[in-house]
């Protein structure tokens, strides 16, 4: 218990020393060597700009505005795209009405839909999450897929032999609970694309705020520093939305999978 | 009641090429309700096929099966089953495995859970209720897998070697308590095994299979009384026998 705390205190050491010496060298080949604020404004810029967009609020409705986007295609592409990955995978032969309109769809990247988006829908917050749908569902069908084509036979035949006959019952209480774990896998990819396609969707304009329509508007006003505090802030909130995801579905629904290698 | 009549059951499967294989010729077999039967052969004979029709898993290719006289098509829950495989739902816990069956059947759940706790104590894993299969032993998960299949008190209970992954302590103490079940429960049990101690303490009839296509090669009963004890020379002789017979099919 005792070694294991140091061990872990000098190992938090390591990584705060690391950081530090990162920022550390960061700030003087700034101040130093490039010395200009247009290529590579200091940690010292960062952080005043950082303390500047929390003042005057623009931060809080950023990020709110662009979970917003997120949200509405994550949502979207987990409503749509879960079914079609439990037809695809469960019923004998669906998979061929679906497989030649997905396999047309699936490689055509997310963002080259933003015109059509920005047509259908013009500057709206619908119109980015649409975009970061595009993106996010095609991992969904997928994994959801996968996972119902892998489902062991025997669970399936243990169930039946206990009287559960019925496809939706089926689904429900045995292919569902035992795809769950490629389900989401397949959630987090999304996500990680998804995260993606907002920032490129907003900074082509389709909404007028959130994180990335401000990395873009700060370009064009050459203010570099705040550029990188939304660079940072997109990275640090794709963190916690993967880490969050991770802790609740690791510790709620996939419980019974402890001792597996993951 | 669980009476069961096999009437000229053949299954044969298609290969990849399309070849036919046989793994079952021609069963016919009768079985009285309340009996215990044991079925042993070398292995591709289709002892898990047979189990598989009459939990009618699989359709034979000839032939049919009856249940007290109605013929067998669909699973349902009057013939439960324990299978080759550990079978329990990983991600229930060990109650909520038990009590599945009842739930399908609309049972209230309150109710369900009162009656799945049991037959969890029937098992004696009264303390593992809320464990997940993942930690429990392979024994323990057989004995779950048993009072899975008999939640639902059904008429016939199919068991695919249910104790072939364990080690012959366990065997034995699962023998002892599945007799115990059996003659609570009145329930028809067929038990396929490749251990002629094990169907020579369990069964009143033992089948013997022969290879490849399956035929039923004899029908042996075993009139000692019970409880058994393996060591006596009746026994023995008995399994001398079965020896005899499997090893001729090991020649062919
Ligand atoms: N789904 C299937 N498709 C094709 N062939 C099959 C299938 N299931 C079983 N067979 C064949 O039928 C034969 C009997 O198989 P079965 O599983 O019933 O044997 P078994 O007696 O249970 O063997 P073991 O003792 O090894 O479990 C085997 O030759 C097997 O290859
Ligand atoms: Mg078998």
């Amino acid at each position: 218990m005792n070694i294991k705390n140091k061990e872990a205190l000098r190992n938090r050491g390591l990584e705060a020393i690391s950081l530090l010496t990162v920022i550390a060298m960061w700030q003087l080949i700034a101040d130093l060597l490039v010395k200009n604020k247009l290529f590579l404004p200091s940690f010292v810029d960062v952080v005043l700009s950082f303390l500047n967009v929390i003042k005057n609020g623009a931060l809080y409705t950023d990020i709110s505005v662009s979970l917003l986007h997120f949200l509405i295609g994550m949502i979207l592409a987990f409503i749509i795209g879960l079914p079609i990955g439990i037809i695809m995978g469960w019923f004998k032969g669906a998979n061929h009405i679906f497989d030649p309109i997905i396999e047309i769809l699936r490689p055509i990247p997310p963002l080259a839909w933003i015109p059509f988006a920005i047509i259908w829908f013009g500057l709206t917050h619908q119109s980015a999450g649409f975009v970061v749908f595009i993106g996010a569902v095609f991992p969904i069908i997928i994994n959801t897929y996968t996972g119902f084509k892998s489902v062991s036979v025997v669970y399936v035949e243990a169930a039946k032999v206990l009287g559960c006959m019925r496809n939706k019952n089926l689904i429900r209480y045995v292919a569902l609970p035992s795809a769950l774990p490629s389900i989401a896998a397949g959630v987090r990819i999304a996500m990680g694309v998804g995260w993606m396609c907002l920032v490129a969707a907003e900074m082509f304009g389709v909404s007028n705020n959130g994180l990335g329509y401000k990395i873009w508007w700060h370009y064009h006003l050459h203010q570099m520093d705040f550029v990188l505090v939304y660079m940072l802030l997109l990275g640090f909130l794709g963190l916690v939305i993967d880490r969050v995801f991770r802790h609740y579905v690791d510790d709620r629904l996939l419980k019974w999978r402890e001792g597996v290698v993951m | 009641m669980g009476r069961l009549t096999v009437t000229n059951v053949s299954r044969t499967f298609k290969k990849e090429d399309g070849a036919p294989i046989g793994a079952l010729d021609d069963v016919t077999l009768e079985i009285k309700d309340k009996e215990f039967v044991c079925f042993i052969g070398p292995s591709g004979c289709g002892k898990t096929t047979l189990l598989r029709i009459i939990a009618g898993l699989d359709t034979p290719t000839s032939g049919e099966i009856l249940l007290d006289g109605t013929k067998i098509s669909v699973p349902d829950a009057k013939r439960g089953m324990v299978f080759q495989e550990y079978s329990l739902f990983p991600w229930r816990t060990v109650i909520d495995n038990i009590a599945f069956g009842l739930l399908m059947q609309g049972t209230k759940k309150k109710k369900a859970i009162k009656i799945a706790e049991k037959y969890l104590e029937f098992v004696g894993l009264e303390q593992f209720k809320n464990s997940f299969p993942y930690e429990l032993s392979g024994g323990m998960r057989q004995r779950v897998a048993i009072a899975r299949a008999l939640a639902t008190e059904p008429q016939v209970l199919l068991m695919d070697e249910p104790f072939g992954a364990l080690d012959a302590q366990t065997r034995n103490t699962l023998q002892h308590e599945l007799l115990e079940i059996w003659g609570k429960k009145n329930v028809t049990i067929l038990f396929v095994t490749h251990s002629m101690d094990e169907a020579v303490f369990l069964a009143d009839r033992i089948v013997v299979m022969s290879a490849r296509p399956g035929k039923i090669k004899e029908i042996i009963d075993v009139d000692l009384p019970r409880p058994r004890d393996r060591t006596a020379p009746e026994s023995n002789a008995l399994r001398n026998h079965v020896l005899k017979l499997l090893a001729e099919e090991r020649e062919r």
